[in-house]
């Protein structure tokens, strides 16, 4: 044993890069959040398009299925983002490294992004066959990325705060959608909202400023606001 | 003149509550450094709350903490380092191997990799170190489970039974890790009487979080033990 008298403290980027390995490394070696989310999301695209006894759908209706079916695959993806930590005790190795707790958050809602930017890979294809009218213009198709891009980091931030929580109770599959979806009501309002016009038939060609504008705020808002609340959580 | 070295743990009247019910009630103790405490009592008598305040997991609700000379909870971060926990839970992720499990952690503990497979030769894991932990027997998981708690060389180490699931072959292995060959300052928890008086230089007995025994282990018999128990 070495007579060490200082304690020592790992910095912040490489604990942030450890734990987001080892996210992505535990995903690829036992895939979960992945599949779950893709799957949902394929499955729902199928059942609305027997549903809506419509063979395409355009503009508000096809910003909504998307914006909706995006929101409870996240909800999937966030039920299980804290799972593994939870059930083998990898929390309590986390809080005893000598880390600052919020590497945890941040590594988590990087995780979680590259999870929903995946599943929006399988997603938006399935999305553009099963259901998608005359498809968009690549300069639209590219602001609809965008949009969801924002989006995807706004449910990444309130996924994690919320999953950190939720994975206390007992009831954690019960109180991650109570908590999450109502916070996430504004994200859902600005994507379909902002990516309605784009996705109608001989739709607006440029997107709307406001839409991606309040989706940034909103994310600014609760990142920070998830930044500073986010080691209390973890706290007994 | 030779000076005493501080103690390197310090509990004065420390209570730890869970809702209404008091968990530790006002334990009271200090563990001098390179020293050994082990703690004796029934199932719920506290022993395991004792090692998670220590251990920085659970917040003291009344009384003093001192561990290596830092106040807990306030200088909670200052000792994470310095501290290593052993529980019954290994603590590793079950899909990942021995190897990469204790990667991550030496990485969070900004520890080594020559470290991490200089511990898997040390409790001879080395061949498996590459298999999923739950392919693992129970006494393989607590092997790379003591690895993990000395990865950052700790100079105080928490031990929960540690030496449960390990047939004497790897409690061999595992002597110089955690056992008082290493040198390090620890809290041991035994429901062994003789195999616990003889491995410590304190003994405590807890009963319903009360500290009802306090002495050098020397002066403590198995009979005094096994009171606890009735």
């Amino acid at each position: 044993m070495s007579a060490t008298q200082e304690p020592r403290t790992t910095t912040t980027r490489a604990a942030i890069g450890a734990l987001l390995r080892k996210e992505l490394l535990l995903e690829r070696k036992v895939p979960q959040v992945i599949p779950a989310m893709g799957l949902f999301s394929i499955t729902t695209f199928v059942i609305f398009h027997f549903g809506l006894d419509q063979r395409t759908v355009e503009g508000p209706l096809a910003a909504g299925v998307l914006s909706v079916t995006l929101l409870f695959a996240a909800m999937l993806g966030a039920n299980r983002l804290f799972v593994s930590d939870k059930e083998e005790g990898g929390f309590d190795a986390l809080l005893l490294a000598p880390v600052d707790r919020t590497s945890l958050f941040v590594a988590k809602v990087l995780s979680f992004l590259a999870f929903l930017v995946v599943l929006e890979i399988v997603m938006l294809p399935a999305f553009t066959v099963l259901l998608l009218g005359p498809g968009p213009s690549v300069g639209q198709f590219a602001q609809v990325v965008g949009m969801l891009a924002l989006a995807d980091l706004g449910i990444a931030i309130i996924g994690t705060l919320v999953g950190a929580l939720s994975i206390q109770t007992r009831a954690r599959d019960l109180i991650l959608p109570l908590i999450a979806l109502p916070l996430l009501v504004p994200v859902i309002i600005c994507l379909s909202q902002g990516i309605a016009p784009l996705l109608a038939q001989e739709g607006a060609s440029t997107l709307a400023g406001r839409w991606p504008a309040v989706l940034g705020l909103y994310d600014l808002i609760f990142g920070l606001l998830a930044f500073a609340v986010f080691d209390f959580l973890l706290d007994d | 003149m030779p000076t005493e070295a501080p103690p390197a743990v310090v509990l004065e009247k420390l209570v730890r509550r869970f809702g209404e019910r008091v968990v530790l009630d006002e334990v009271t103790l200090s563990v001098p450094s390179g020293q050994t405490l082990v703690v004796f009592g029934p199932n719920g008598a506290g022993k395991s709350t004792l090692l998670r305040v220590l251990a920085t997991l659970l917040r003291p609700h009344r009384g003093v903490v001192k561990l290596l000379g830092e106040a807990l909870p306030d200088r909670a971060w200052a000792v994470r380092s310095r501290v290593g926990l052993l529980t019954h839970e290994s603590l590793l992720y079950r899909d990942l191997s021995a190897r990469e499990n204790l990667r991550f952690h030496a990485r969070l503990h900004g520890a080594t990799d020559e470290r991490v497979e200089e511990l898997l030769d040390a409790v001879k894991l080395r061949v498996r170190a590459g298999d999923p932990v739950h392919t693992y027997s129970r006494g393989m998981v607590q092997r790379a489970a003591v690895c993990r708690a000395v990865l950052h060389d700790p100079e105080i180490l928490l031990l929960d039974e540690p030496l449960s699931n390990l047939d004497p072959a790897a409690t061999e292995l595992v002597e110089p890790l955690i056992g008082r060959a290493s040198g390090r300052t620890r809290i041991v928890t035994s429901h062994d009487p003789a195999g616990g008086l003889a491995d410590g230089d304190l003994a405590l007995g807890l009963r319903a979080g009360r500290q009802v025994l306090l002495r050098a282990a020397a002066d403590v018999t198995v009979a005094d033990i096994g009171e606890l128990y009735r």
